[in-house]
């Protein structure tokens, strides 16, 4: 395991140098949820604060010209991350907020333009959707009147797309989906989907909170139209979100929060707004924590998101590998790892995964337990909740191993009594 | 160990061979209680006669600690009257809000007191809790149910 010097990268977070309910190593199995943060990413944002803060695109002074272009160049570096034009890449709070914005703005758009939706049309998900890529869909249909249709999933874990030309039809607007499960780990096979979206001129909406902070994503070779990931699961800071959408279609789209910083002209009556990506940025911008997701595109360039997602494959390889052997656990996605990610999720059985997520936290390994956020996938594969781990580029086979030894640990501790 | 300061015996012992698992028929209340961060799931019958609780039945999926604490309350307050029942589940509450101070009189909460190390772990307050809520709600409906009638009768 040679992508890169993983022992380097691990001394670059210091929260890994923390000991855990006692004397343990942290054994940081929860990226899916949040990722930890680097130093360069802490620090950028502290000099942000001492040396130039003010508020960006706003006042004369010398320090609202830096703020203004420091910000506007980690708007620079995320656009270049994934491929984009700089003025396609907003800032929003969250991925969550990216994927609201894209739902109401098409609430409020006006009869006639492309973004309309209303009685008859149809919006179409998966049942493997986060709830925040699953909410806002079934509001605007409700809002709407439209109809919420979505693609099931199959037992190994993959979309079934045996029925997509159905659900997909003419009625469809928009078609909202993971590019890689949270909980499943799968990657969707996206330009394979994207071409019946096309063949129905619907718009395609994409939730890479998963995707982008692990592989490559370059829009340009995405047959999608909207991207939406979080700063926080990319080594950044929490309270920052991207939204990528296409020019042409962001510059027509009506805004979703409106106020300062968005418009062009203001009357008492009325107001004219700016084109993306400021129309979709009213209020004073979270600077600080946007300069911090550039620091964080800087160091996961600096070590290459290609490595990076060697590294995480063959760790996930031998997670899935080394967890297989023990007789009561039960991998729940794909097994394999053709267009599959470092998030492994399982059960065993007879302990809840909140009893062996607790056991695991003793030994010092933080996994995620639970729902996932994703309620409808549990029900589909008939579990109450699943134990994950999500794996990243500061995790080592010795995370792997500590792992496997401590469910094993929990899983005496609990049936061995 | 400070797992088991959490995961007591006669915890585990519940969890194991959970009491008054399966409902029964005619209750006089049914309710369905969840926990929203774990997906933790139960549903239960209340049985009244006479203002007291003739039967708590239960049936659900969940941790150790949600399943055992409902077992628990289930066998706990059978045959008590409705004011001394929601006195021994606010004593239950008090305990477990209590971040580890309160270690319950088990003369009032018999084998309850075992949650008494669940205070410590926050995130498992409102498993220990799932099962007691559920029981809360149900007396109050069931009280509810009784005033109507009264005020029916009048």
């Amino acid at each position: 395991m040679s992508h890169f010097d993983v022992s380097a990268v691990q001394a670059d977070f210091p929260i890994l140098k923390r000991l855990i309910r006692g004397n343990n190593r942290l054994v940081y199995l929860d990226s899916g949820a949040t990722s930890q943060k680097p130093i360069s990413v802490l620090d950028a944002e502290r000099e942000f604060y001492t040396q130039h803060n003010a508020a960006a695109h706003r006042g004369a002074h010398q320090l609202a010209e830096e703020a203004t272009e420091i910000f506007e160049a980690a708007r620079g570096k995320v656009a270049a991350f994934i491929g984009a034009k700089v003025d396609e890449v907003v800032f929003t709070k969250s991925a969550t907020e990216s994927i609201n914005l894209v739902a109401y703005s098409f609430g409020n758009a006006d009869l006639g333009t492309k973004f309309h939706i209303k009685a008859g049309d149809r919006i179409v998900v998966s049942e493997m959707e986060h709830h925040a890529n699953l909410i806002p869909w079934q509001e605007l249909a409700k809002r709407t009147g439209a109809e919420l249709v979505w693609l099931s999933v199959t037992d190994d874990g993959r979309l079934d797309l045996s029925n997509a030309e159905r659900i997909i039809n003419a009625k469809t607007k928009v078609v909202a989906l993971t590019h890689q499960s949270n909980v499943l780990g799968t990657i969707n096979p996206i330009n394979e989907i994207a071409k019946y979206v096309r063949n129905v001129g619907a718009l395609f909406v994409l939730d890479a909170c998963q995707s982008v902070p692990h592989y490559a994503v370059d829009v340009k070779e995405l047959d999608v139209d909207f991207i939406a990931f979080s700063g926080h699961k990319m080594l950044g800071p929490t309270g920052v979100g991207v939204l990528w959408g296409k020019q042409e279609l962001l510059d027509e789209m009506p805004p979703f929060l409106t106020g300062g910083s968005m418009i062009e002209t203001v009357t008492m009556e009325s107001a004219s707004y700016l084109p993306a990506p400021k129309r979709f940025e009213a209020g004073v911008p979270n600077m600080a924590q946007a300069v911090g997701l550039g620091a964080a595109v800087d160091y996961l360039n600096r070590i290459g998101m290609e490595k990076i997602h060697q590294h995480e494959v063959e760790l996930t390889k031998a997670c899935i590998e080394r967890l297989s052997q023990i007789p009561q656990l039960k991998i729940v996605g794909p097994t394999d790892m053709e267009l599959r990610g470092g998030v492994v999720s399982f059960t065993l059985d007879g302990i809840h995964p909140h009893d062996l997520g607790q056991a695991l936290d003793q030994y010092g390994i933080a996994v995620r337990t639970g729902h996932h956020c994703a309620w409808p996938l549990m029900k589909k594969y008939r579990v109450v909740a699943t134990t994950r781990a999500s794996l990243y580029l500061y995790n080592d086979l010795a995370d792997v191993e500590a792992l496997v030894t401590g469910v094993e640990r929990a899983r005496d501790y609990f049936l061995g009594r | 160990m400070e797992l088991d300061s959490l995961y007591q015996e006669v915890i585990l012992e519940h969890y194991k061979r959970p009491q008054n698992k399966g409902l029964l028929p005619n209750q006089t209340v049914q309710v369905h209680h969840v926990n929203t961060s774990c997906g933790d799931e139960i549903t239960l019958n209340l049985k009244m006669i006479n203002g007291t609780i003739a039967e708590i039945s239960w049936d659900g999926v969940g941790c150790s600690i949600s399943q055992a604490s409902t077992s628990v309350v289930s066998e706990l307050l059978k045959g008590k009257d409705s004011a001394a029942a929601l006195a021994i589940i606010d004593t239950f509450q008090a305990m477990l809000q209590s971040k580890g101070s309160d270690l319950g009189d088990e003369s009032v909460l018999e084998d309850g007191v075992a949650f008494a190390g669940v205070a410590k772990f926050p995130a498992r307050v409102k498993c220990a809790l799932l099962g007691w809520m559920a029981t809360k709600d149900a007396i109050s409906q069931s009280l509810a149910l009784t005033s109507n009638v009264k005020k029916e009768q009048r």
